[in-house]
C-alpha cells in the first residue's frame, strides 16, 4: 500500500493514531503514577510514597519464598514451560515434516485449547479434576488434592498448542532443503536435526517459550479452577483482592506485574530480532 | 526427510516403498505421540466429561448424578431469564466488535501508508499492550473510572453533566432512549455496562488492528490509484476497492474480538461489578453458588458450539495466524 | 566401463500420479549430461532419485555399478548443487563448505584445510568468513558448487544450477562450470528447462515430456535429427508442415504439394516436416526454381537487428522463415506472395514417436 489521499485527511488518520496510542497507554501510565501515590482512596494522588510497595513486600501471602503467590506463579510458569515447549516442538515437527495417521485430527485437537474461551477451559479442568480426584481414590487407591501440581498440567494443556503454532510458523518459513542439502553432505537424520533444523527454528521454540511463560503467568481464571487451597499465583491472587475491594497495594502489585511483563516484551522482541537476523539470507 | 535405514536390495520394489512410507509415518505418529497422550488424557477427556455433565441430572444437593440422561439442561436454554442473559452477552460481544472494527480501520490503513521503519515501530507499540498482562490492564481501568478518580474528576471539570443533561432534554427522536441509557452512565460509568465494553474494547482492540493491518498491507496500492484513475472519488474508492479487498481482514478480526469478548469473565467482573449478568459468570455461578453442575456445563457446551463455528469461519475467510 | 549413473525400469508414483515412468537412462562418466524438459515432466524427480532424496516406487538404479536406490542420500557417493543453493543460513562460507567433510567424520582442521582450498576452486578465495546473505547470487551458486565438490562425489548432481541468475552471470557461470567439469573430469548430471542453456554445455542430453524420455544424444543429433515432433518443436524453433509418407523419399503435405523428404516410416503414416526457420530461404514467387518449396503470402516481417523473420501464411499454416541481414538482401513487404524454398537435405520427418 502507498499513500493517497488528501492532506487534511491524512492530519486526521493522524490525530485518530495518536488518540489510540494515548487510549492503550494513558491507563498503564496513570496505574504507574497512581502506584506512588500516597492517598488511600486507588485513584487519587496525595503525594510521593512507596508505602504500598513496602506494604507488597510485607505481604507474606505474595512474597512467601516457596509458598507465596509470587513464588507460586513462577514455578508454574516454569514448569509448564519447559514441558510445553518440548512437546510442543516434537508436535509441531510431526505436523510440518510428517504425515501420518490420525494427522488431521491431531491439527484439530491441538488448535481447540486456543480458541477455547477460558472459562470454558476453566470448567473442564474443575470437573475433570474433582472426577479424578474420586477416581483415583475409588478405583486405584490413592488420594491427591488440586495444588500446584494441577495448576501445572492445565498451563501445560493450553501452552503446548501455543508453542506448537509458533514453532509450526517458523518450521513452515524454513527452507526444507536445506534439510536435504544436509542429508545429500552425509549428515544422519539426528545430525540434520542437530546442525541444521535445530538451529533454523531456534527463535520460534524461543518466542514459543516466551509467549508459554507470558501466557501461564498472565492466566487467572484457568488457574482459578484448577488451584486448590493450598497454592494460589499472582494473578489469581490479586483478582481475588480485587474483587474484596481496591487498596492502593494492589497497584503496587499491579506495576510489579507490569514490569515483569515489560521485560518478557523486551526479550521477545529481542528474540525476534534474532530471527529476522536468521531470515536475511530468504 | 524421506530417507530410511532398512537393508540394500539390487531393485527397489513397490514393497520398498510402501515400507518406506510406512517408518516415515510411524515416525511422525512417535515425534506427536507425548502431545498426542497429553491432549487427549488433559484435554479431551475434560471437554468430553463437560459434554456428558450436560446431559446428567442435577441431584437435590447440588451434586450430579451420572443417569437418568436427559436435555433438560438444554431446554432451559429457552427460559427468559437465560434468555436474558444470551442475549446480553451477544449484543455486548456485539457491539465491542463493532466499537473496535470502526476505531481500528482508520488506523491500520493509516499505518499502511507510512514508512517501513514507522510501521514497525507502530506495530511495537500495539503489540506491547496486547502482550501485557491482562489483569493489570483490566485493574487499570478500575483505577481511573474509580469514584473521584481521573475520569470522574475530568468529566466534571468539562461539566459533562450539564451536557449531558441537556442532551437528554432533546427530543426523542434526536436523543432516542437507548443512547440516553448509556450517557446517564458518563460520568460515573464503573459497575455500568459503559465500563464492560470501554474494557473489552481496551483488552481486544489489538485483535483488531493486526489482522486489519496485515491484509490492508497486502493490498497493492496501485488498485487503489487505479480506482481514482477511473472517475472513483474517495468514498467510492474506499467502499468499491479497498473495503472489499481487506474483507478477510475485517472478517478475521471481529471473530478474533468477538469470540473472547463472548466468553470474557475477568473484565465483567472487573469493572461490571457483577452487576450486568454475562454469559461468563452466570457459567461460573452455576459451579459455584447455584450448584447446578449438569446446566452450567450445557452452558459451556453452547459457547463451545459458538466458539467452533466462528472459528472455522475464520479459517474459511482465509485466515491463519493470531 | 562401467557407467556412472544407470538407471533401468525407474518409476516414481506420487500417489495416482506417474512423475517419472519406466525411465532407462545410462551416463557415462566424465560427461556433461543434460535433463532438459518443460516444467513438470519428471527431470527434477529423476535427479533427486539418483541423489536419494526421493525413493523410486520401482526399478534399479545404480552408481557405478552399486545399487543405491534403497540407500538414504547421506550414504550415496553423489552430490548436489540445489535449486536456489540451500546453504546454511546460520553458518559461513568455510563451515557450509566444510559440512560434509565433517558430517563424514573428517576432524576440523583438515576439512577446513580442503574446504578452502574448494573456496579456491571457484575463486571465492578471501570469502571464507561470510555469511551467505552477505554475497551476491553468482557468489553463492560458486559456494554451493564447492560445498558439493570438496566431497569428490562421483557424479555431481545440479538442479536448475543456473535459473536464478540474470543472463550475463549465467553465461559467466556456464563456462565455469563448463571448466571445473573438464578439470575434475567427473560426470555433472544438470536439470534444466532452458534448450539453449542444454544445447551450449552438454556432451549428452536427454529431453523429458511427461515422465518418460523422449531421446538421449548429443546437442547435434538432437537439434539435426529429432526423433519426434515434441523433440523438434522444443529443442529450437521449427515449422512442422504436416504430410502423410507417400514413399522413402517423399512427402505429400497437407496442401497436396509433395516434397522430397526421407524416411523410413510406412508408406501412409502421419508426420510432419520439420523445417528449421534458418534454413527456410524466401524468393519472390517466380524466382525458386527445381527446388522443394511451398507458396504463400508475407503477413509481417519482424525486424531483429542481425535478421528478419518473415512470418508467411500459406493456404493451411503459417510458417516463418530467418533471413540474415546481409547488404542487398531482397526485401519482402507484407502482403507480396513468395515462396519458400529450402534444400532437399536440410528438413527432417518427425512422427509422433
Amino acid at each position: 500500500m502507498t499513500a493517497t489521499g488528501t492532506r487534511t485527511g491524512r492530519r486526521m488518520l493522524g490525530v485518530h493514531a495518536a488518540a489510540v496510542y494515548g487510549f492503550f497507554y494513558a491507563p498503564i501510565l496513570l496505574l504507574v503514577v497512581f502506584s506512588f501515590s500516597g492517598d488511600r482512596l486507588v485513584g487519587q494522588w496525595g503525594g510521593f510514597t512507596l508505602d504500598w510497595y513496602r506494604e507488597f513486600l510485607d505481604n507474606e501471602q505474595l512474597t512467601a519464598f516457596h509458598d507465596g503467590a509470587i513464588w507460586t506463579s513462577l514455578k508454574v510458569a516454569a514448569v509448564s514451560t519447559v514441558v510445553s515447549v518440548v512437546l510442543g516442538t516434537l508436535a509441531a515437527l510431526s505436523l510440518e515434516r510428517f504425515r501420518f495417521r490420525g494427522q488431521r485430527v491431531f491439527d484439530a485437537l491441538l488448535y481447540l485449547p486456543i480458541i477455547i474461551p477460558d472459562v470454558t477451559m476453566g470448567i473442564m479442568m474443575l470437573i475433570f479434576f474433582s472426577e479424578a480426584i474420586t477416581f483415583a481414590d475409588t478405583y486405584l487407591g490413592f488420594e491427591f488434592a488440586k495444588g500446584l501440581q494441577t495448576i501445572i498440567i492445565s498451563h501445560i494443556a493450553f501452552n503446548i498448542s501455543f508453542v506448537s503454532v509458533v514453532v509450526r510458523a517458523r518450521l513452515a518459513g524454513m527452507d526444507d532443503r536445506l534439510e536435504e542439502a544436509a542429508m545429500d553432505l552425509y549428515a544422519t537424520r539426528w545430525q540434520t536435526f542437530t546442525h541444521v533444523t535445530f538451529p533454523q527454528i531456534l527463535p520460534g521454540i524461543l518466542g514459543g517459550a516466551l509467549l508459554a511463560l507470558t501466557l501461564s503467568l498472565d492466566d487467572v481464571v484457568v488457574t482459578q479452577f484448577s488451584a486448590g487451597p493450598g497454592a494460589t499465583t499472582l494473578p489469581v491472587f490479586v483478582f481475588s483482592l480485587i474483587r474484596k475491594g481496591v487498596t492502593p497495594m494492589i497497584n503496587a502489585v499491579s506495576v510489579v506485574m507490569l514490569v515483569a511483563s515489560l521485560v518478557l516484551i523486551a526479550m521477545m522482541l529481542l528474540a525476534d530480532g534474532l530471527r529476522a537476523e536468521a531470515d536475511e539470507t530468504a | 526427510m524421506t530417507a530410511i535405514d532398512i537393508p540394500e536390495a539390487d531393485r527397489v520394489t513397490l514393497e520398498f516403498e510402501a515400507l518406506a512410507q510406512r517408518q516415515a509415518r510411524r515416525r511422525g505418529f512417535l515425534l506427536a505421540l507425548p502431545a498426542w497422550i497429553y491432549l487427549i488424557v488433559f484435554f479431551a477427556v475434560p471437554f468430553g466429561i463437560v459434554v456428558v455433565y450436560s446431559f446428567a441430572t442435577r441431584t437435590s444437593r447440588g451434586g450430579v448424578a451420572l443417569s437418568d440422561w436427559n436435555l433438560a439442561s438444554y431446554e432451559r436454554l429457552g427460559e427468559e431469564l437465560v434468555r436474558n442473559v444470551l442475549i446480553r452477552s451477544l449484543g455486548l460481544a456485539l457491539l465491542t466488535t463493532v466499537i473496535c472494527l470502526v476505531v481500528a480501520y482508520p488506523f491500520a490503513y493509516f499505518m499502511t501508508t507510512l514508512s517501513a521503519r514507522v510501521r514497525n515501530l507502530m506495530l511495537v507499540f500495539v503489540m506491547i499492550p496486547f502482550w501485557t498482562n491482562f489483569l493489570v490492564r483490566n485493574y487499570a481501568w478500575r483505577l481511573i473510572l474509580a469514584e473521584d478518580g481521573p475520569w470522574n474528576t475530568t468529566a466534571e471539570a468539562f461539566g459533562i453533566d450539564t451536557v449531558i443533561d441537556w442532551i437528554i432534554d432533546l427530543p426523542g427522536w434526536i436523543a432516542p432512549d437507548f443512547l440516553v441509557g448509556w450517557l446517564v452512565d458518563v460520568p460515573e460509568p464503573l459497575f455500568t455496562k459503559l465500563a464492560v465494553i470501554l474494557g473489552l474494547v481496551y483488552s481486544f482492540l489489538p485483535f483488531m488492528i493486526l489482522p486489519l493491518y496485515a491484509s490492508i498491507e497486502r493490498i497493492d496500492g496501485a488498485l487503489l490509484e487505479a480506482s481514482r484513475d477511473l472517475y472513483a472519488n474517495a468514498r467510492q474508492s474506499f467502499v468499491r476497492v479497498l473495503l472489499p479487498l481487506s474483507m478477510p481482514g475485517v472478517v478475521a478480526g471481529s471473530i478474533l474480538v468477538f469470540v473472547p469478548s463472548l466468553g470474557a469473565y475477568v473484565t465483567p467482573d472487573i469493572l461490571g461489578g457483577g452487576k450486568e449478568v454475562l454469559l461468563g459468570s452466570y457459567i461460573v455461578t452455576q459451579f459455584g453458588t447455584a450448584r447446578n453442575f449438569p446446566f452450567g456445563a450445557s452452558l459451556s457446551v453452547v459457547l463451545m458450539v459458538v466458539m467452533l463455528t466462528a472459528t472455522i469461519g475464520y479459517f474459511r475467510s482465509g485466515g491463519r495466524n493470531l | 566401463m562401467t557407467a556412472a549413473v544407470e538407471l533401468t525400469g525407474i518409476t516414481k508414483r506420487f500417489g495416482d500420479v506417474v512423475a517419472v515412468d519406466a525411465v532407462d537412462l545410462v551416463i557415462d562418466d566424465g560427461q556433461f549430461f543434460a535433463m532438459l524438459g518443460p516444467s513438470g515432466c519428471g527431470k527434477t524427480t529423476t535427479l533427486r532419485m539418483i541423489a536419494g532424496l526421493d525413493f523410486p516406487t520401482e526399478g534399479s538404479l545404480k552408481i557405478f555399478g552399486d545399487e543405491v536406490g534403497t540407500l538414504p542420500p547421506n550414504k550415496r557417493p553423489v552430490n548436489t548443487v540445489f535449486q536456489s543453493y540451500a546453504l546454511f543460513p546460520h553458518m559461513n562460507v568455510l563451515d557450509n563448505v566444510a559440512f560434509g567433510l565433517r558430517m563424514q567424520g573428517v576432524n576440523k582442521g583438515d576439512a577446513r584445510a580442503k574446504a578452502a582450498q574448494a573456496i579456491d576452486l571457484v575463486r571465492l578465495a578471501g570469502m571464507e568468513t561470510r555469511k551467505p546473505s552477505q554475497m551476491s547470487g553468482g557468489q553463492q551458486q560458486r559456494v554451493a558448487l564447492a560445498r558439493a565438490l570438496v566431497n569428490e562425489p562421483k557424479v555431481l548432481l545440479l538442479d536448475e544450477p543456473l535459473g536464478a541468475l540474470d543472463l550475463k552471470l549465467r553465461q559467466e557461470m556456464q563456462g565455469e562450470l563448463k571448466r571445473l567439469q573438464q578439470e575434475l573430469g567427473v560426470s555433472f548430471v544438470f536439470v534444466t528447462h532452458d534448450q539453449e542453456e542444454a544445447l551450449t554445455m552438454s556432451d549428452r542430453i536427454a529431453v523429458m515430456d511427461q515422465g518418460r524420455i523422449l531421446q538421449v544424444g548429443s546437442p547435434e543429433e538432437i537439434y539435426e535429427h529429432p526423433a519426434n515432433r515434441f523433440v523438434a518443436d522444443f529443442i529450437g524453433q521449427t515449422n512442422l508442415l504436416e504430410g502423410t509418407v507417400e514413399d522413402s523419399s517423399t512427402v505429400c503435405l497437407a496442401n497436396g504439394a509433395r516434397v522430397q523428404a526421407s524416411s523410413d516410416r510406412p508408406v501412409g503414416t502421419a508426420v510432419a516436416v520439420s523445417l528449421r526457420p534458418e534454413r527456410a530461404h524466401i524468393a519472390a514467387t517466380e524466382a525458386v526454381e527445381d527446388r522443394p518449396s511451398v507458396e504463400g503470402v508475407v503477413d509481417r516481417v519482424t525486424y531483429l537487428g542481425n535478421a528478419r523473420v518473415y512470418t508467411v501464411r500459406l493456404d493451411w499454416m503459417e510458417v516463418e522463415v530467418r533471413e540474415e541481414n546481409r547488404p542487398g538482401a531482397a526485401l519482402h513487404e507484407p502482403g507480396a506472395p513468395v515462396s519458400i524454398w529450402w534444400d532437399p537435405g536440410a528438413v527432417w520427418v518427425v512422427g509422433d514417436e
